[in-house]
């Protein structure tokens, strides 16, 4: 058998450039990839097929720190999109109004899936900042507090019931 | 060696005003040294730990502009500690108590207070324009103190800046007998804004060109700063949620088109759509279009809205406006000569119908013959549509790519992009910068350093096999400047073969690659005129004398001064 040992190397190809070389760029691909997703560990590194390079580059990118390179301020204040939204008509709009503000708004529950989002958008639209929430202590930290009236007419502090 | 008399000479140097050139002139005999240094108005510098304020007043006591650079370019993306450095205090400090007559001061990633910004209001007397850009450390209270202080104050421009809004009256602070604004930038600001007093300082400033306002200027208040400047040509929207009721539409409209000065137009912080074409009476006259804040416009708004924009020289969008989207940009804009093209979608995984591909790319590249200047964003790409790029603009200055997924090859046939980015290098001749993604073997190095001849920076991520890819580009790359590399698998070797380049070179970023605390200390040993700064967060580990340990990232900037004494406890200067 010793002479296929050697034909690889001596083989012509009619192959583009390069094309050989998959098996060894792929452990050179893990090597480099070690260092930016840790949890790639544990992955095996003496398979050599071609298919593992797309499984060895996972699509993980908001893992790794500074990736993609978009500046720090641009990631923080770029509008998420609310593409649920944009249909208006489906959604639950609640009438939202603040002390001292001269006109009242209008928002949309559905758009939400939480609390927590539903308190900074309210936040983004009245200029505010509502403070942290305590089940204890309702919220602390800021003059103002969010509430809503329920079907008794009563004064209900926002948080306490369960979203859904 | 002077045939005139210095007067004459000097006058001669005023007309010359590139800093580089200037530098070269000061270098060929010692009387134009002296001539020019003291006539000089404008220093640059790039990097503001290479140069003490000391040595700069010395030389250049009749400065009236200083730019100064701080941290280096990958703490945009998080990879700098905070407190790493580029404090300007010691800087106004100095130029104040030397009586400096410091007319503009522009920052780039520097660490500013309201100290800071204070002493400067109050020491000089003809301040006139304050630019800062990815500053942080400053609030409200800082810019009351510029407002209030600087009777003659021209300039104000905030761009990208984490300022703490302490929604205060900063605006308030203007005196009435303050009328000499011609450029006011805040869009950075977070918090609420006193609209009254924005347009009472608007309606008195009549050279007032340039108005880019935050997001809490809403539509109304928008058509009555418009109304009070029409003369405008650079105008940054702020927010408009709601859709407006009709008769506000139409006085929007009607505001927009009595601005026939404007030429630029930016913002767009909330949008609904629907507000979008009260701007099409202006449309035909910008050059100048930034629409990459307004996530909630969808692709098809945007392109009704671009297909109007016929005189467009830079466009920055987001990704959302896909490959249809910039087909459309390539038959509109013939002009065109910048594009940056940003990603939507930074936190998700989600399905991403919207982005855009390498078709876009070619498309742009057939359509606009005029580009230069081009920053990508993109999900995928080929060796083949970047081989065609290069053949369609040869005239590259700048071509940034960046493929989200790293080490990605190309889609269609697997292989590196060595070829494609190789393509690029080899025909754009007057290539000045470049930032490359994707996956990326020794051999596309092995092209930078044979093509790269006029590139000065080169950005570097998760490419290359072996040392001998460094290598290609400090030996080939003759006016290399800037050097960012991060987990490549660059080693001692690489950092250590030729010293002597750094001296021609601002600075050299390595942050996860190969290189070792024992290759550091050798390098900072033979170059006594480095600063090689290790930055090392991990606690535990500072002190550590391993020298085979791998350095987590390293900083290296040549410098007169030697070790900067501010440096953070986790910054190791050797």
């Amino acid at each position: 058998m010793d002479e296929f040992v050697n034909l690889k190397a001596t083989e012509l190809r009619l192959g583009l450039p390069g094309t050989d070389n998959v098996c060894e760029e792929t452990e050179r691909v893990s090597c480099c990839n070690k260092r930016a997703l840790p949890d790639c560990d544990t992955e095996n590194e003496n398979e050599s097929s071609s298919k593992k390079k797309t499984e060895t580059s996972p699509p993980r990118k908001a893992q790794i720190v500074g990736w993609p390179p978009v500046r720090s301020y641009r990631k923080n204040n770029i509008q998420t999109k609310k593409n649920e939204c944009d249909h208006e008509g489906q959604g639950i709009y609640v009438k939202v109004s603040m002390d001292g503000a001269p006109y009242l708004r209008k928002i949309d529950l559905s758009c939400y899936k939480g609390y927590s989002e539903l308190l900074k958008a309210l936040e983004v639209m009245f200029k505010f900042s509502v403070g942290e929430y305590f089940e204890s202590e309702g919220y602390k930290g800021s003059e103002f507090v969010p509430t809503y009236e329920d079907k008794d007419g009563d004064w209900m502090l926002i948080g306490d019931v369960p979203w859904e | 060696m002077n045939y005139f008399p210095d007067e004459v000479i000097e006058h001669v140097f005023d007309s010359i005003d590139s800093h580089r050139d200037r530098n070269s002139i000061s270098l060929v005999c010692k009387s134009w040294h002296k001539i020019e240094r003291c006539s000089r108005r404008t220093v640059f510098i790039g990097n503001c730990y290479a140069i003490n304020p000391e040595r700069l007043i010395g030389r250049f006591p009749c400065l009236r502009s200083l730019t100064l650079k701080g941290k280096p370019h990958f703490a945009d993306f998080n990879l700098v500690p905070h407190e790493w450095g580029g404090f300007v205090h010691p800087w106004i400090d100095a130029l104040a108590r030397a009586r400096v007559g410091l007319e503009e001061l522009r920052l780039k990633r520097m660490v500013v207070s309201d100290e800071s910004l204070e002493l400067l209001s109050r020491s000089f007397v003809n301040f006139k324009s304050l630019v800062l850009v990815s500053c942080d450390g400053f609030t409200t209270d800082g810019l009351a103190s510029i407002a209030a202080n600087c009777r003659h104050l021209r300039e104000l421009d905030l761009q990208e800046n984490e300022i703490d809004d302490h929604r205060g009256q900063w605006l308030n602070c203007f005196p009435d007998t303050c009328t000499t604004l011609t450029l006011l930038n805040f869009a950075c600001l977070k918090g609420e804004t006193n609209l009254a007093a924005l347009e009472r300082l608007v309606a008195r400033s009549p050279n007032l060109k340039s108005l880019k306002l935050n997001r809490a200027v809403p539509l109304d208040a928008l058509t009555r700063l418009m109304s009070c400047a029409p003369q405008l040509v650079d105008l940054g929207v702020g927010s408009y949620e709601n859709e407006p009721d009709p008769e506000s539409f139409v006085k929007l409209m009607a505001a927009i088109k009595k601005c026939t000065s404007l030429r630029s137009l930016s913002g767009f912080l909330e949008v609904a759509p629907r507000c979008l074409p009260a701007f099409y009476p202006i449309c035909q006259n910008l050059i100048s279009l930034n629409l990459s804040y307004a996530a909630e416009i969808q692709g098809n708004h945007l392109i009704k809205l671009i297909q109007l924009c016929k005189r467009l020289q830079r466009l920055w969008i987001l990704d959302s406006i896909g490959d249809k989207g910039l087909e459309v940009v390539a038959t509109t804009c013939k002009e065109l000569q910048e594009l940056r093209v940003f990603p939507s979608d930074l936190h998700g995984e989600e399905d991403y119908n919207a982005a855009v591909t390498e078709v876009g790319l070619v498309a742009i590249s057939a359509g606009c013959p005029k580009l230069h200047s081009i920053l990508y964003f993109c999900k995928q790409m080929t060796n083949a549509a970047l081989i065609t790029v290069a053949q369609n603009c040869p005239n590259f200055i700048r071509f940034r790519l960046a493929i989200l997924e790293p080490n990605k090859p190309d889609h269609l046939t697997s292989q590196s992009l060595d070829e494609g980015f190789g393509a690029i290098v080899q025909a754009c001749k007057g290539l000045k910068r470049l930032s490359v993604s994707g996956l990326l073997t020794d051999k596309f190095f092995l092209y930078i350093g044979m093509y790269g001849e006029k590139l000065e920076m080169l950005s570097i991520a998760f490419a290359g096999d072996t040392d001998k890819g460094m290598l290609y580009v400090l030996n080939g790359c003759k006016k290399m400047r800037k050097l960012e590399i991060r987990d490549s698998p660059f080693g001692d070797a690489a950092l250590l073969t030729d010293v002597g380049k750094y001296k021609t070179m601002r600075s050299l970023w390595m942050s996860s690659c190969e290189v070792t605390l024992g290759g550091c200390k050798r390098l900072a040993q033979n170059a006594p005129w480095l600063n090689v700064e290790i930055i090392n967060e991990n606690e535990n580990n500072r002190n550590g004398e391993d020298e085979r340990e791998k350095v987590d990232k390293l900083y290296l900037y040549r410098t007169v001064v030697g070790t900067r004494k501010d440096a953070p406890p986790y910054v190791r200067i050797l």
